[in-house]
Order: C-alpha cells, then structure tokens, then sequence
C-alpha cells in the first residue's frame, strides 16, 4: 500500500507538487503522466525518499517514508531517472553490491540474481562494464537492480525511455507479468504505454491531480475516445477543470 | 556496520577500476623519492632517519589528496547515482563513512607503498624506528584529515575541478599555513602571541610535526579524530540539506 496524503514540494516561490493525495492498492499498476515539470518525477523522489516533502505524508507498505526511511526503503525497488548506475563496475559487480546492500543471502541470493539475469537477459553482458553497455543494456541493469529484492513495490520513472520498439515491448511484457501481487507505480508521457500496462492512470500538471481513473475510462470522456486527446485536452486548460470534470476512479 | 563496509569495498574497488589508483600510487611514490632525496639532501645529511621523507608529506597531500576526495561525492552527483545510493536503504552517516574509510584505506596503501623507504635507512644506518612509526602513524592520520575535509567540500559541488581547487585552498590556508614557520613570524609581528599559538594549534602542520618526532601525545590524536569527526559530520549535513541539487 502506498499512502499519500497533501503531498507538497516547493523550491522557493516555486510549486512543484501541490497538496496532492492518492493511494495504490497491490496489484495496481498506475501510470503517471503529465507534461514535462508537471512533477512527476518529483513526486516519485519523495516517495523514495530521496527528496523531503515540503509537507504532507507518504507512507509504504505501513511505514513513514521520513520518519522510518529504512523500512520504507526495504520495500520499495526504484529505478531514478535515466537509470543511473556505477558506470565503472561490471554488470555483476553492481548486481553484487546492490545484493550486498539489500541483505540478500545464501540460496535467495543466488536464485534472486538468477531469476533477474534470466529476466532482463543480462546474461551476455555481465562482465562488461557498465559505461560500454548499450543505452537499452544500460536501462536493462537499473531494471534489475530494481528489482533485485523483489519488492512489493516499484517504481519506475520512464522506465522505457530511450530504448528501442522491440525492449519497450519487453519491458511492458515484464512489467504485466509483475503486476498480478505488486504495486508499479510508472512515470512516462508515452500514452501508448498506459493503454498497455497501465490499470490505473493519474494524470498531473503543475503539481496537481487533474484526472485519476482506468486509462479506458479517461479516454471514453474524450470525443474521439483516444487518450492522447483526453491528456491534451485536460492538460493544455490554463485554469484548473471544473472539479465535476474531474473524474475520479 | 555490514553496509559501511559494503560500501567501502565498492567504493575502494572503484579506485581500481580506472587508471586513478595506478597514477596516483606511481606519483605519489616517485615524489617521496625526489622530495627525499634530492630536496631533502637524505645522503647529505649523512644521518639515518627519515625526516627528510616525512617532512614533505603535508605539501604533497596538498595536492595529490584532494585529487582523490574530489570524486568522493561529486561523481555521484554528477552521474545521477547518488539518487540511486541515496534511495537503498542505508543511511546518510554509513554513506559518508563507508566512502571516507574506502578512500583513507587507499591513502594508507599509497603510503606502505613508501615501505622501501624504510628499508633502505634501515640498510645504510641504524634508525630509531620507533619512531619511524610514529611518523607514518601520523602521515595516515594527517591525510585522514585532508580526506574528511576534501570529502565534505566534495559534497557540496557537482564539479569536481571545482572540488579539488576548493579543497586545497581550504587545506593550504587553514591547515598548513597556519602552522608554517615562516608564516608565524609574520602574524607573531602583529598578532597577540596567544592568538598565534591558538592559530598554530589548528594546523595539521603542528600536530604532524609532533607527532613526527617520535612523540604519540594524546592531543595530537585527540586532535585529527576530532577534526575527521566534525568534517564528516558537516559532510553529511551538507548531503541533506543539498542531496538533490
């Protein structure tokens, strides 16, 4: 379970999230779209606890993210932005640490590696080093670092990002065959992506929540019925929509 | 205490996976031997110690430790991984020790390299090497000290040019300068002497020189513990307050 409550973030005079609340029940896989610097990717810093919210509450699996950031940490498996990794070390020596890190032991440690080596095929590339991999490689090691503990949530910021048409279909395929007992929480702005993951989508601009339902429903409200028309719409109002046009799930 | 030491095997590790650690290691090791031998008349002096060697060592950690603090935090801000180290479950303080002992631990390793030094003086004369020992005891310490500083002058930048400059500027004004002879006798024109003394007694100079002559003093340590400390300390109020900039 992800708790947020009046989740707010401001740099300066700047709002980058704006007393925003949602929840995500396991088995939920919620896209997060919004224009570029809608706060999307701020809002999953704070839930990772990586960046501290101006105010308001985000608790994980039960746990304070500010207050017992450690528990809260354990259960989550995060992919940042761009996926950054040691560039230095090899594909097996970073799975290594990150193990090490996480606690991970004996014969889980060996099944767990195994099951994300097998699953992001990384098998070919583990003794080369990070920065000589390919982009889409590169994306494939942050995955299964993410991953590595299996977690009972993720989240992933553009986790598809950059990679070509044949990876994007894999990852979505992995991503579909996690979601059955997990939480996924995805951040993009591709919509295609959303239709085929998604089964839940909250749609953000300018820090606030405009729009939160099935990605099916979301596009049904659009006259042509397609959920780039609906995002467009809903995103390019100066003032925020009327709140009997906010559909919520 | 199982992740500080997680971390600072990768981050040793690290040092060994670029040409740094072989460059380092060679220049440090070929400007011991200059500075002894031909700056610091080793032969000439005709006397079996090594004072000429370790005298040396606060100029050189000048520039050659922040070389290796620089990166300390700096990369990781600059190539996004410190979202990624700040985001496992470890704490900031395991964070910052895990790296400053990985990076101390390869100083240290640097300078047992310096071990044919020592048998070389041992081979032409009979040195005290009691006290030998207390000055590599007090060099490792000493280069503790530049690494805790330049650790937290890391922390605050993303530019690690701008990290080394910082840092040896720090260290050469406020750490060497202050105990520097020479520059002594000037502030000791126009400054109270117990201000002198009290300036003095800052620089890593002072206490390394002390501690050189063979003398472990329970100050000197209490002193180079307690500046690592507080300069680790800053170094992980700085991540917090500035972990995402």
């Amino acid at each position: 379970m992800i708790e947020i409550n009046h989740l707010t973030k401001r740099y300066g005079s700047l709002t980058a999230v704006d007393s925003i609340s949602f929840d995500v029940a396991p088995g939920q896989v919620l896209g997060f779209l919004g224009p570029n610097g809608a706060g999307k990717s701020t809002t999953m810093k704070m839930i990772t606890g990586f960046l501290a919210p101006t105010s308001g509450s985000i608790r994980v699996c039960g746990h304070d993210v500010e207050s017992s950031p450690i528990a809260a940490k354990t259960c989550m498996g995060y992919l940042p932005e761009g996926a950054p990794a040691y560039s230095e070390m090899t594909a097996r020596s970073f799975l290594d640490f990150i193990a090490n890190i996480r606690d991970l032991k004996g014969e889980r440690r060996r099944s767990r590696l195994d099951d994300v080596i097998a699953r992001l095929a990384l098998g070919g590339v583990l003794d080369q080093a990070i920065e000589t991999l390919s982009k889409g490689f590169k994306r494939r090691v942050g995955l299964a670092q993410a991953l590595l503990h299996d977690p009972p949530v993720l989240i992933l910021d553009e986790p598809t990002d950059g990679l070509d048409p044949n990876q994007k279909h894999e990852v979505r395929t992995l991503i579909n065959a996690m979601a059955k007992d997990k939480i996924i929480v995805i951040s993009t702005h591709i919509l295609e992506e959303v239709d085929a993951v998604c089964n839940r989508a909250i749609i953000i601009a300018n820090g606030r929540i405009l729009a939160d339902d099935t990605p099916q429903r979301l596009a049904a409200t659009a006259p042509s019925r397609r959920l780039d028309d609906f995002f467009r719409t809903i995103t390019t109002q100066q003032a925020p929509i009327a709140a009997g046009a906010v559909v919520h799930a | 205490m199982h992740n500080i030491c997680t971390l600072c095997k990768r981050e040793f590790a690290s040092y060994f996976a670029t040409p740094l650690a072989f460059v380092f290691i060679v220049i440090f090791l070929v400007l011991t031997g200059v500075f002894t031998f031909f700056i610091g008349g080793f032969y000439e002096r005709g006397q079996a110690d090594l004072a000429p060697f370790f005298s040396y060592h606060p100029w050189l950690y000048l520039f050659l430790i922040p070389a290796l603090s620089m990166r300390l935090w700096a990369e990781e801000r600059k190539s996004g991984t410190i979202e990624l180290l700040m985001t496992l479950p470890v704490t900031v303080w395991q964070a910052v020790v895990g790296k400053f002992l990985a990076a101390w631990a390869f100083a240290g390793l640097a300078l047992a390299l310096t071990f044919p030094m020592w048998i070389t003086v041992n081979y032409l004369g009979d040195p005290d090497n009691g006290t030998i020992v207390a000055a590599y005891i007090g060099s490792f310490l000493m280069a503790g000290g530049f690494l805790a500083v330049g650790g937290c002058i890391s922390a605050a930048t993303r530019n690690q040019v701008i990290a080394f400059i910082l840092t040896a500027v720090i260290c050469l004004f406020f750490f060497l300068l202050t105990g520097f002879g020479p520059v002594i006798n000037v502030f000791s024109g126009w400054l109270p002497q117990p201000v002198v003394d009290a300036l003095a007694s800052l620089s890593f100079l002072t206490h390394f020189s002390s501690i050189a002559k063979g003398v472990i003093d329970l100050r000197d340590l209490l002193y180079f513990a307690t500046l690592i400390v507080a300069w680790l300390v800053a170094n992980a109020i700085v991540l917090e307050m500035k972990k995402a900039d």
